[in-house]
């Protein structure tokens, strides 16, 4: 009997005894919380993916509950929305935030791109590339081992045909894939208009071009010509289209002889434009 | 002297508490895919480690003394848990730097077995190593050990996972299956090391 009082009694009292000195210590070294920070750390949308310019999501709370930033609308994956709540709680004028999304920028599938070898290594486009270049004869196209799919933390990302595709629905231009790609393939277009955009980064010449894929662009300043409103520009043997410029006319993807010019964004209605969902 | 050295080699390599003793292996499998990772879960686990030695070494002389030597292990693991905490409180108020490195593995190390087995083997070598004269210093010695064979352990873990995620691993043994069999094969090779104590004369 008397032993098991002891027991219990020793065991109760180093509880007690640790309980009391925790509760203790936590009040006398209690850090003062920042709740600014913490409310807007909350509505964050929490993917860390820094492209707001901060490290991570706490990052940018804690620069704006500081002060060191004024500018509520730098969170891309928040949107407006969040920008809205975030100057309600530090009482600032609400940031617009441009919806954006990411596009790749190569339309050469397995079937459309020459092989100039057949790649048996490591399923990463970073580890393809350096060998030649990656297996497709064209050295700017995509590789379609799927490193922006595995960065991608919205699984907007999908490999179809051997190149990369982005779901406009489910991309949050947060932008890790631009940053991912090796070949530099992947941009962030203005998701709430339509616009034309070049699927082809080939900067060789129209005739190495050819040969390399059946819709590369050959630089043939066809678009160019085409343009009303003087948003595409050819410079290094590639078209380009300025999005902010682009009224949609849609008569560069007429006249386009290799088909590498396509109508994207959502414009006004909720479906996507082009047939390039995956 | 000749002892400490004994107690240093058995704790890094031939009782090495991950691929021998087989103890702590949840951190071992979970926080050992990067090699920043695994060298700041295993500091954190030495500083917990020598911690923990140095508050129950103690404690047990008290409970050995009142016949209670039966209650060690919920004794020993409410110790830990609280000591933890404690180290967290005060690293969030005056270190916040080494408080966010440490990040998650500071409470996760509160219910971590390699803990709570290196206080009580340390107080069962009491009886085993008698002849040496085991005390608590001995005691903070091996605890180190166990530590520091821990932070070898994650450390050339580290590395093997790292050449694994470029490797060609058959489909079926992708993820967990194939990490066990690189962990069964690192702690195989440490076998080699059995009989070092004894063959350089140190016991």
């Amino acid at each position: 009997m008397n032993a098991i009082v002891i027991a219990v009694a020793t065991v109760a009292g180093i509880g007690i005894l640790a309980g009391l000195l925790l509760a203790i210590l936590s009040k006398v070294m209690a850090v003062p919380v920042d709740e600014k920070a913490q409310a807007i750390e909350e509505i964050l949308p929490g993917a860390n993916c820094g492209s707001c310019g901060f490290s991570g999501c706490s990052g940018y709370a804690a620069a704006l509950s500081s002060g060191k930033t004024t500018e509520t609308g730098l969170c891309n994956p928040g949107g407006s929305e969040v920008s809205a709540k975030i100057a309600e709680i530090m009482g600032l004028a609400a940031g617009e935030v441009v919806p954006m999304t990411a596009v790749v920028l190569c339309n050469g599938t397995t079937d459309a791109a020459e092989r100039k070898m057949i790649y048996e290594g490591v399923e990463s486009c970073k580890m393809a590339a350096q060998l030649f270049g990656g297996e497709k004869s064209c050295i700017y196209g995509c590789l379609g081992l799927g490193d922006c799919v595995q960065r991608c933390p919205y699984d907007a990302i999908k490999i179809c045909g051997g190149v990369a595709v982005v779901d406009y629905e489910l991309c949050r231009a947060c932008g890790m894939c631009v940053a991912t790609c090796p070949k530099k393939l992947i941009e962030l277009i203005p998701k709430n208009k339509v616009s034309a955009a070049v699927l082809c980064k080939n900067h060789d010449k129209g005739v190495m071009t050819m040969k390399e894929c059946k819709v590369g662009c050959i630089g043939c300043m066809k678009c160019v010509k085409a343009c009303e409103s003087a948003a595409v520009t050819v410079t290094g043997n590639v078209a380009h289209v300025a999005p902010a410029l682009c009224t949609a006319c849609g008569k560069c993807a007429e006249g386009c002889p290799k088909h590498v010019i396509e109508m994207l964004g959502f414009g006004l209605t909720a479906e996507p434009v082009a047939s390039r969902q995956p | 002297m000749k002892f400490v050295i004994a107690l240093l080699v058995m704790g890094i390599l031939t009782q090495n508490f991950t691929l021998a003793k087989f103890l702590g292996i949840c951190p071992f499998l979970g926080v050992s895919k990067k090699l920043n990772t695994a060298v700041g879960m295993s500091l954190a686990v030495i500083f917990v480690m020598l911690l923990a030695t140095a508050v129950t070494y103690p404690l047990n002389i008290f409970l050995e003394a009142h016949d209670l030597a039966y209650l060690q292990t919920i004794v020993f693991i409410l110790v830990i848990a609280a000591l933890v905490q404690m180290v967290e409180i005060v690293l969030k108020k005056y270190v916040k730097s080494l408080y966010n490195a440490l990040g998650i593995y500071l409470p996760l190390i509160t219910t971590n077995c390699a803990v709570l087995g290196v206080v009580i083997l340390n107080i069962d070598n009491i009886s085993a190593y008698s002849a040496y004269g085991f005390g608590f210093g001995h005691a903070m010695v091996s605890s180190f050990a166990a530590g520091a064979g821990f932070m070898l352990a994650m450390v050339l873990f580290a590395g093997v996972r790292s050449r694994l995620e470029t490797a060609d691993v058959p489909e079926s043994l992708k993820g967990l299956p194939i990490t066990l069999i690189a962990a069964a094969i690192v702690s195989m090779s440490f076998l080699g090391f059995s009989g070092i104590v004894e063959g350089m004369g140190l016991m």
